[in-house]
């Protein structure tokens, strides 16, 4: 979501720098402070991960850190630092930078953001789709080793998985603003400021909507071809030799091999082959052991990934439609369905990760490490479940806390995002002995 | 063993990873150690003042940590392996104390009410100090060295840790990172608000001297291994005694009111004392105590040649350029801060 607001911030302070028009300036402070409260969630959350590597899966960075190392550092010396490094002009040099050099900053850290997606990516890419390295070293002491760089950078998922999670995080973002500007025009508060918002987001949405289904059949076709298993288990198929259905929604019965639903017969066959009548492979041709389990987890989170995808096209684009008609504003049931909206983004992401990441057990890189070999040996069982506690309880309450102090935020605003009233009032400020000593 | 400039790449990546832990100990030190002292702070105006003079660059301070975890990772995944792992629990509540301080950072002037503040500070204190302690037992242990077994992984107890070396280490640090701390405090604010910090500065420099001399004298008696570098090339006993030269000089510099000299002293002492004790590990990251077969060395725990290759490289760019547009920011934010300066958006 960082990503995503971090798009709209770029826009709306480019528009105030174009035309100085004081709206774009009263929404660029606006967002820049949900900003920083996201933002500062995501540092927050976020710094654990590098950490749970070592922490929990001990043998996985053993046996991978030659080649994701690389990957990792070159994230955190040239996003993270260029992130953070240009956030504290951004939030806290408004009065003393000029506005080309605030504006700067601005696109400074959303390019940090959008390049620190771009290693993250890079790393997790190489788990799904493995290249440019060997391996050494047999049994416990087997490591994989890099041997081209830019091989493992452009392995061959790598940058269709980028510009699909880049899309996801703008969509994100473009909902986000989408939903509190539709709560604004609703209640029919600030609606000088919350038209144009509304309408710049709705523009991010609409075009990377459907951006967001052209990439995601890409994405499909690298499963297809680099990780069947996960293909199979996404639609719940089984047999080799059968033509592969395209489900609607349904239920998968593991244990029966059988899925119920509404189906396209051939549905899968056409995005793979674009032959509806083609055999695809399907979980029968793994072994137990080499495939995935939850096959019905992985087969709804796609089909809710997908489901929500449509239902985002078509409500951007209905939008859109009566915007045409310049009736936009005038249809309240549309906007009441747009607030709400910021959950539909932010849960197909999700989807797509859980489908992504549990389609690809029992690998954790795919066809080379198991995820039953790569945890830390030496850790305990009650030190993890002290762990997953205590985090669980953390996390609980800062949720708790994000969620009440972005409620404060909506409820006041973007007209009295200038006014900091506690400092005007501070007592010190006519102190004498702040100004004994000044001339 | 490929060389650059005649020295081999591992030993390259081993400075290159002192570099960036030093240079995160630097700068995140002055905030967490702000941090430490900040329930020192009596009123509520000298601690937003407080907070406000961390403010933009805190963050960016602790990405140096990122990047430093990353470091290792990338050049001495088995080191990175067995540290992390083997200090689990000190781990977790390590990053518990690093998400509630940005929280409490970020948090803290959110909502305009005095009980909130007053438990934002307490909540930013006590992670500030948990993070200090937790980061000095974790290399007090390490230079000591813990149990390994032939896999290079922990063989031992996590209770072990709590030994009088680590906490004598992780007490030397807390103080070190106040010192510094309070150092930066005084060179940006206004001096009318923070006399006490003046007498602060001075009992954290005695308070770190005597736990700097303690440790030492215990590393002298009861750590052997350590002193076998030194004393085999005393020409580097110049790197404890000018830190010994830089930390007493902070106090003069105090006196004379030249804060920018103090904190550059200070900065020194930091700098100095790693070095100091990266010249008493090398060649090992992680010592097998017990076993010293079993330790971690920068050859026998690193990524292949072709990965330190590629590292090199990416430090060789990233780092001038960090270096450059993070000199921008401190700049952009040079001179005292104010109170009635409007904080943030």
């Amino acid at each position: 979501m960082s990503i995503g607001i971090g798009l709209m911030l770029v826009l709306f302070e480019a528009k105030f720098l174009a035309t100085g028009d004081a709206i774009y300036e009263k929404a660029t402070r606006f967002w820049l402070s949900i900003f920083a409260l996201v933002f500062g969630m995501g540092v927050a959350t976020g710094i654990i991960m590098e950490f749970e590597f070592g922490t929990n899966w001990a043998s996985y960075s053993r046996y991978v850190g030659d080649v994701f190392g690389s990957a990792l550092s070159a994230e955190g010396i040239f996003a993270f630092a260029l992130e953070s490094g240009f956030l504290g002009i951004l939030l806290f040099g408004w009065n003393r930078v000029g506005r080309k050099t605030h504006f700067f900053s601005t696109v400074m850290v959303f390019l940090g953001s959008c390049f620190s997606a771009v290693w993250i990516v890079v790393a997790n890419s190489w788990q799904q789709t493995p290249a440019g390295y060997h391996i050494v070293g047999e049994g416990l002491k087997a490591r994989a080793e890099v041997t081209d760089f830019w091989a493992m950078v452009f392995n061959p998922s790598s940058m269709v998985r980028l510009l699909h999670v880049w899309t996801g995080g703008f969509l994100a973002g473009a909902f986000f603003v989408l939903s509190v500007s539709a709560w604004y025009l609703v209640r029919r508060r600030f609606e000088p400021i919350a038209r144009p918002m509304f309408k710049a987001a709705l523009v991010v949405a609409t075009f990377f909507s459907l951006f967001q289904l052209f990439m995601g059949d890409r994405s499909a076709s690298l499963v297809a071809r680099y990780q069947p298993a996960k293909l199979a288990s996404m639609e719940g198929h089984y047999d080799s030799f059968a033509v592969a259905d395209m489900y609607l929604g349904g239920f998968v019965d593991n244990r029966r091999e059988e899925v119920k639903g509404l189906k396209i017969p051939g549905g899968l066959s056409f995005l793979v082959y674009h032959d509806f009548k083609k055999p695809v492979t399907g979980l029968h041709a793994f072994r137990p052991e080499d495939r995935p389990s939850q096959v019905n987890t992985i087969f709804q989170c796609y089909h809710l990934m997908i489901v929500i995808g449509m239902a985002i096209i078509g409500l951007t684009l209905l939008a859109c439609f009566f915007w045409w008609r310049k009736k936009l504003f005038d249809h309240r049931w549309l906007l009441w369905a747009f607030v709400p909206g910021v959950a539909l983004p932010e849960l197909a992401n999700l989807s797509g990760w859980f489908t992504a990441e549990i389609g690809r057990q029992p690998w954790v890189v795919y066809g080379m490490l198991r995820t039953s070999d790569a945890f830390s040996k030496q850790v305990r069982a009650n030190q993890i479940i002290f762990s997953l506690i205590l985090f669980l309880v953390v996390y609980a309450l800062l949720f708790v806390l994000f969620i009440y102090l972005l409620n404060k935020k909506i409820v006041k605003g973007p007209e009295e995002a200038n006014l900091r009233q506690k400092y005007l009032q501070s007592p010190l400020r006519d102190n004498p002995l702040l100004h004994a000593g000044r001339p | 063993m490929p060389t650059f400039l005649g020295i081999d790449y591992n030993f390259w990546w081993f400075l290159v990873f002192g570099a960036v832990l030093s240079g995160y100990a630097i700068l995140d030190g002055f905030d967490l150690g702000a941090g430490c002292l900040h329930l020192m702070l009596r009123k509520t105006d000298s601690r937003r003042i407080a907070l406000r003079a961390i403010g933009p660059v805190w963050d960016g301070n602790e990405v140096w940590l990122v990047i430093g975890g990353g470091a290792l990772f990338a050049g001495f995944p088995v080191a990175y392996a067995a540290i992390f792992s083997a200090f689990y629990i000190p781990l977790m509540i390590f990053l518990v104390g690093l998400i509630f301080r940005g929280i409490a950072i970020e948090f803290r002037d959110q909502v305009v009410h005095e009980r909130w503040g007053r438990a934002w500070d307490a909540v930013y204190c006590v992670s500030s100090l948990v993070i200090s302690l937790s980061l000095g037992l974790v290399l007090g242990n390490v230079v000591e060295g813990i149990p390994l077994n032939e896999e290079h992984e922990f063989a031992g107890n996590w209770l072990s840790f709590f030994n009088p070396f680590a906490i004598l280490v992780a007490i030397t640090t807390t103080a070190l990172f106040m010192l510094h701390g309070a150092i930066y405090l005084l060179m940006k604010t206004e001096e009318q608000l923070f006399r006490r910090l003046n007498e602060f500065a001075n009992s954290f420099t005695i308070l770190f001297v005597i736990c700097f001399v303690i440790t030492t004298v215990y590393t002298l008696i009861y750590l052997p291994y350590l002193n076998t570098s030194l004393l085999n090339h005393p020409v580097w006993f110049i790197f404890p005694l000018l830190a010994i030269l830089s930390i007493a000089n902070v106090p003069r510099r105090i006196r004379m009111g030249r804060y920018k000299r103090a904190f550059i002293s200070s900065t020194a002492t930091i700098a100095l004392l790693l070095i100091t004790v990266a010249i008493d590990v090398f060649p090992n990251l992680v010592y097998s105590r017990g076993l010293p077969s079993n330790s971690i060395t920068i050859h026998n725990g690193a990524s292949s040649t072709s990965s330190l290759h590629i590292l090199l490289i990416i430090a060789l760019i990233g780092v001038p350029l960090v270096a450059t547009y993070s000199t921008f920011v401190f700049w952009t934010f040079k001179g005292k801060v104010h109170v009635d300066e409007g904080q943030g958006v």
